[in-house]
């Protein structure tokens, strides 16, 4: 039990020593040529140009909404496909069941008009 | 892995969700003008299911490795839940053709919404309690906003949703306290771990009162309470109305396995605090009430104070002698309370304009004399409230009543009978504005409707003749619980 704790309170160290190590050598080590851009705040990319406040088609969104149903589709179908030679007939139903309510999906999307762009 | 038994105690779950999935796609090729097909369809899909909820009625076992059961309990449940569907198809249609909101959504919806339902009735695995109060919430947030451009019900779906994600995580988090404690989430595991002495008492006694709040959100009792009066006034009349009883009954149903089956032994900290939450909601939904000139509000605040009567038998349920006694009679309550209540709520939705945000009480003036039917569904309704003789709602408190004192929560069944004295105030008043004062009602009421208001008034007065036989229906039901 005690052991345990020593093992955390180890991590919390090295987790504190490494960043702290990275970031000191590197301000010894480094050349300094400082200019106004260099020492301007950096968060989350570049300035933008112009209005950030665009708006988008909402067309967009059923789109993503579409798209979304047949990625998770992809991401339970590949373990199902890599152990399909060691599955039951009743994995391979299951996963036809569910390809099949996918499709109802994207039937309704399609009937709904979703992937119409106009 | 599952086997064909497995599906067959499940099977009304199944039917009805393979039902809703064809409905979905059967309903793009029905045009707009004959929506009725869609409702027609989803009734008969509601009767089919409730058919294979009966056939199996009196069957008992667990399925897919015990994360479902099948019992008495369930089965009576899942049957009020199908048809109250039935009430909620019923009520939905001459009122959404009048609100020009004629969409197959809705039954698809709702059919959805009653599997989760269903599965939550017979949930044995806090897994699955999660899962099926998400089957069951996702779909009644879109049916809240189903009038989407107006705002109210935007504003309903909105406050639902957000509250509800809340209690859902919140009720996560305890499932989470839980399975730190006892290391499982099956029921027969948890109980296992408890009785074998395994489980840490202070973190399943956190795990229970996160439950409990999770839960007294779904049921909407008096902390709780506050997404429901604006949730029922903005979502579509029949939604409420469905709410008011289906989602309360599926709330009270995991509450009541939930805790029956796995903290008794939290009994002595929780008495007290579903003591705190059954005389709050009782005091506080009937005293609003008192002040709302808008029917779907004045509802909506006696749903708050019914869920307090119906937790009222619930406080002494650490009591073994007393346990059995007191989930039949929340049991018949909630049978009682679903009859009063879709009266009362049919008899608006027949007269509801187009529009509107729900009838003022001023608008029933005239009604016992121009539709005498539905002044008199609506007189039967609001007694049966009050808790009358020769109503059911007067059965269903009495044997409320009749458990908590057996339980020894005297102080708790006076508070019940005082409110009742003052919830007797708002509920006559409506039967004065529909029998005392000269008006007339503004539309021609939705013929199914009042339909539907007729025969609940006939069922709140026909089986107040019998209630012996249908509390020990309940009680027969109930036995093989635990």
């Amino acid at each position: 039990m005690v052991n345990d704790w020593v093992y955390i309170g180890l991590f919390i160290l090295i987790s504190l020593f490494l960043p702290a190590a990275a970031i000191l050598i590197a301000g010894w080590l480094a050349p300094k040529k400082p200019n106004k851009i260099k020492n301007s705040t950096y968060e989350c990319g570049i300035e933008t140009v112009g209005d950030t406040w665009v708006q988008f088609r909402v067309q967009y969104y059923i789109y993503a909404l579409v798209f979304l149903v047949f990625d998770v589709e992809t991401v339970f179908l590949y373990p199902w496909a890599v152990a399909y030679r060691q599955l039951t007939l009743f994995a391979v139903l299951e996963a036809v069941v569910f390809l099949l309510l996918l499709a109802g999906g994207l039937i309704y999307a399609w009937k709904k008009g979703a992937l119409q762009w106009n | 892995m599952p086997t064909v038994n497995d599906f067959l105690l499940i099977l009304p779950e199944v039917v009805l969700l393979i039902w809703a999935l064809l409905i979905l796609l059967i309903d793009l090729w029905i045009p707009d003008t004959k929506k009725y097909y869609t409702a027609v369809l989803s009734a008969a899909g509601l009767v089919i299911s409730a058919g294979c909820a009966f056939a199996l009625l009196g069957r008992t076992g667990s399925a897919f490795s015990n994360m479902v059961v099948l019992d008495g309990f369930s089965s009576v449940l899942s049957i009020l839940f199908l048809l109250s569907g039935l009430a909620a198809v019923a009520l939905a249609y001459d009122y959404l053709k009048r609100n020009a909101a004629q969409r197959g959504e809705y039954y698809t919806l709702l059919l959805f919404s009653i599997a989760g339902m269903m599965l939550m009735a017979s949930a044995n695995d806090l897994i699955m309690v999660f899962l099926s109060l998400e089957l069951l919430s996702i779909p009644l947030y879109i049916l809240a906003g189903f009038f989407r451009p107006r705002l109210a019900s935007e504003e309903a779906a909105l406050k639902y949703f957000l509250l509800g994600a809340f209690s859902s995580a919140i009720l996560l988090f305890g499932i989470a306290w839980i399975y730190g404690s006892t290391g499982h989430t099956d029921f027969p595991g948890i109980v296992a771990s408890i009785d074998g002495g395994r489980a840490n008492y202070l973190l399943l006694l956190i795990g229970a009162g996160l439950l409990l709040v999770g839960f007294g959100f779904k049921i909407g009792v008096f902390p709780f309470h506050m997404w429901v009066p604006d949730t029922y006034q903005g979502s579509p009349s029949s939604i409420g109305a469905f709410m008011t009883v289906a989602t309360k009954a599926a709330g009270f149903a995991a509450l009541l396995r939930v805790f029956l089956v796995l903290f008794p032994a939290e009994a002595p900290i929780m008495a007290g605090i579903l003591w705190g939450l059954s005389a709050a909601s009782m005091i506080f939904g009937n005293t609003v009430a008192i002040a709302q000139m808008n029917m779907k509000r004045l509802l909506a605040y006696s749903s708050i104070a019914n869920a307090g009567y119906i937790l009222m038998a619930f406080v002494p349920y650490g009591n073994p002698v007393i346990a059995q006694e007191a989930v039949s009679s929340a049991l018949f309550y909630l049978l009682a309370y679903a009859l009063t209540s879709f009266g009362a709520w049919a008899v608006m939705i027949a007269l509801e304009p187009a529009e509107s945000d729900g009838l003022l009480l001023q608008d029933f003036s005239g009604l016992g004399r121009k539709y005498p039917w539905l002044g008199a569904a609506l007189l039967i309704s609001m007694l049966s409230f009050i808790g009358v003789p020769l109503t059911m709602g007067f059965w269903g408190k009495f044997y409320l009543f009749k458990t908590a004192v057996d339980g020894s929560q005297i102080p708790l069944v006076l508070i019940g009978l005082l409110t009742s004295l003052v919830s007797a105030y708002y509920y006559l008043r409506i039967v004065m504005f529909a029998y005392f004062k000269p008006g007339e009602p503004q539309i021609q009421p939705g013929r199914w409707a009042s339909v539907v208001a007729v025969i609940c008034a006939a069922g709140i007065f026909v089986l107040s003749f019998i209630p012996t036989p249908v509390f020990q229906f309940a009680a027969q039901m109930i036995m093989g619980m635990k």
